[in-house]
């Protein structure tokens, strides 16, 4: 039997989470687990609500996401009414999703991962955070933190709100985009931009420090899935979801929404809160599969931006076939917030961009609605089933850290392996541990639908269970 | 109350005899008042403020809330302003600290009654309760909640009713009876296991009794009463127009 070493808390990540590595006899690692130690419920506390509140409720799940949620909601509830969403308010909703991507993806970037990317994997651990930075690094801290006001004035220039803004509903959105509020957006993305040239040029000039983790940062073939256009290009809002395998071949190309339920399947298992969805074709677990920025840029045939796409190419030459090192998931973003700043501002220069048709109304026409979407973490599924009244009567919730739950624990057995040495736990090995696990950016109070049980750390245990090391 | 509710109330006051006035006082200002008015009609024509919530003009006074209870010298228990009559040099406080503490344990059973999420609710930036709340400083509740899991009734193919964010203020019984002349709500059950049911206990849509003039919906103070298909903040209640002033 084994012996496991406990990490806990998981710093800078969203939500609640521990590590633990199980040692062989022979002291080497012999597995690692990621375990999601919350449960929020989400999927059961819905049942016998109006579909109609649907979309502020799952707003809620999230803090940093919400837009994703609602939008895969307002999706699920447009199929519900079986209603066609004015051509306004469809570009609102990229517009809005431009926003939060751009937030999210800075907040990833510069806020939780800048630390490790610019002090280093083996800094101290009291130095490794955004007010270190501020000090050390303040012309990037400071980067992080204007590109992130940007993508929140989007959301806030569209809703009146930057976090929770209930503002798109089933058919549409709620209020249009007035005429002041697009000349002041449109002025900030230029600001944006220079801020995007410059982190771009800085983690280009440092990938060559990185190569031990670029090498064991779940650095292996799976699966990857994403939505993508009808030109097989990067899409976030619509389209259709398309799987490819290791080898960069298409296996799956969706039609519909609907035919999710063909291709993933979802397991549980008891050491975490967290499910396990996989590829049903090749069954639990070798149907492993990976969503997320890098999985999107594997996925996509290019970028339909000029910008992004220049930078699409420059990632796919990272590797041959698709990039399966999840370290340059940090890359992958950069060129994401390019794709929604020039995506932003095509939308914003549209002459129908401000008009007042931005609603259609029904009643529910339908029992089933599914809605899906790109989060910034990865693919994001929502499934309601309604009664002729229009209540929910099931929820299913694919969130986008819950798709990566399989590569993640396999990229920390990877991890573990090569640099836990012994039955203690040196300092860049403990981030290293947490490092892979944040550059799937993963939210895992989005991912398990009510707080319970102790907040999260890394454990290092013997072969009979005795604790060695914890932190 | 607005000036022509006041210039109402002076006109009908001139119109008494002397011996038919009453004189108090309602937190410090000397006041003649006619003794049918109640206490908060009487405040209310002289802008002071009483919050209430199961209070709405046009139909009868209730008391069920408590939310408008005062407190009158010589009084041991407080009392409902909309229910109470003025008696004769009577001393009223409003806005007593004991008043002010009772308010806020009422209000505050309220909320720890049902379910009464704001951010999630139709009328999210639009509902009595959470203007009363906001109002009187209610950051937390110190009862816990009891957060039952009601049914709700979205049969209508209008409206929808949900109990879990009902107050039981009465409204919509009231205005259906007394102005729509209907009855279709009642409340049923007692105590803690009231609630307010359609024609006996039937699912709204099966409530022959109803017209379906919505009244209910818009009288209803909070998000209980609401329309199809509104998403959170979405349900402004149709009450305050020209007409009545």
């Amino acid at each position: 039997m084994d012996q496991p070493i406990i990490i806990e808390p998981i710093t800078r990540i969203e939500g609640h989470g521990k590590i633990s590595i199980h040692l062989a006899p022979n002291g080497e690692v012999a597995d690692a687990k990621l375990h999601v130690t919350q449960f929020r419920g989400f999927e059961t506390f819905c049942q016998g609500r109006p579909f109609a509140e649907m979309i502020s409720l799952v707003e809620r799940i999230c803090g940093i996401c919400p837009i994703s949620h609602s939008l895969a909601s307002a999706k699920a509830c447009d199929d519900i009414l079986g209603i066609r969403v004015p051509e306004t308010a469809q570009k609102l909703r990229v517009l809005l999703n431009c926003g939060e991507f751009i937030q999210s993806h800075a907040l990833s970037f510069f806020h939780l991962s800048g630390p490790d990317l610019i002090l280093g994997m083996d800094a101290p651990a009291e130095k490794r955070n955004l007010f270190h930075m501020l000090q050390s690094h303040p012309e990037i801290a400071k980067d992080g933190i204007r590109l992130r006001q940007i993508g929140q004035q989007i959301i806030e220039g569209l809703t009146g709100k930057r976090i929770h803004p209930a503002w798109v509903v089933p058919g549409g959105v709620r209020t249009p985009l007035q005429e002041h509020e697009r000349d002041t957006l449109l002025e900030r993305l230029p600001e944006a931009q220079a801020i995007l040239e410059r982190a771009i040029t800085l983690f280009i000039e440092s990938l060559k420090k990185w190569q031990d983790e670029i090498e064991h940062f779940a650095n292996f073939p799976t699966l990857f899935v994403a939505l993508t256009n009808s030109s097989g290009q990067l899409e976030h809002v619509h389209g259709n979801l398309r799987c490819i395998d290791e080898n960069g071949a298409i296996l799956e190309q969706c039609q519909t929404a609907a035919a999710y339920q063909d291709i993933i399947g979802e397991a549980s298992e008891q050491y975490s809160y967290l499910k396990s969805p996989f590829y049903i074709p090749r069954g639990y677990p070798a149907g492993m599969y990976r969503v997320g920025p890098a999985a999107r840029l594997n996925v996509a045939n290019g970028c339909p931006t000029p910008w992004a796409h220049t930078l699409w190419e420059q990632f796919r030459l990272f590797a041959q076939g698709p990039i399966l090192s999840s370290f340059y998931n940090h890359f992958a973003r950069l060129v994401e917030i390019v794709y929604c700043l020039e995506t932003a501002e095509q939308l914003l220069q549209e002459s129908n961009i401000t008009s007042k048709h931005i609603r259609a109304h029904a009643q529910p026409n339908y029992h089933e609605g599914i809605g899906i979407v790109e989060a910034p973490r990865g693919t994001l599924i929502h499934h309601y089933n309604v009664n002729t009244d229009g209540l929910i009567e099931r929820v299913n919730l694919i969130v986008a850290t819950g798709n990566n739950n399989l590569a993640m624990n396999k990229g920390l057995v990877q991890v573990a392996k090569k640099w836990v040495k012994g039955s203690s736990l040196s300092e860049g090995a403990i981030n290293r541990l947490q490092a892979v696990i944040r550059a799937f950016d993963p939210c895992l109070s989005c991912s398990t639908h009510a707080v319970r049980g102790p907040v999260t750390a890394i454990e290092l245990l013997n072969y009979d269970g005795k604790l060695l090391d914890s932190i | 109350m607005t000036d022509h509710r006041l210039q109402n109330s002076v006109r009908q006051r001139h119109s008494l005899h002397p011996e038919d006035i009453v004189t108090l006082v309602i937190d410090g200002q000397q006041l003649t008042a006619d003794p049918n008015d109640t206490l908060l009609t009487i405040a209310q024509a002289h802008n002071i403020h009483i919050p209430t919530l199961c209070f709405l003009e046009g139909i009868s006074a209730y008391g069920g809330c408590r939310v408008c209870l005062v407190e009158v010298e010589g009084y041991g228990k407080l009392v409902p302003a909309c229910l109470t009559h003025p008696a004769e040099g009577i001393i009223v406080r409003t806005q007593s600290p004991r008043v002010i503490e009772y308010r806020k344990k009422i209000v505050e059973l309220l909320l720890s009654e049902r379910n009464h999420i704001c951010s999630v609710c139709v009328t999210n930036g639009h509902c009595e309760l959470q203007q009363l709340a906001s109002t009187l400083g209610i950051t937390h509740i110190r009862y816990p909640g009891l957060f039952p899991s009601l049914a709700i009734d979205a049969s209508n193919t209008r409206f929808i009713h949900d109990p879990n964010r009902c107050v039981l203020c009465s409204r919509c019984v009231r205005v259906c009876a007394e102005i729509e002349g209907a009855h279709t709500w009642d409340i049923i059950h007692r105590g803690i296991k009231s609630r307010v049911s359609a024609d006996l206990n039937q699912p709204w849509k099966e409530a022959v009794t109803c017209t379906g003039c919505g009244k209910c919906v818009q009288a209803c103070p909070t998000g209980a009463l609401s329309e199809q298909g509104k998403a959170v903040g979405e349900m402004l209640k149709k009450r305050y127009t020209e007409s009545t002033t």
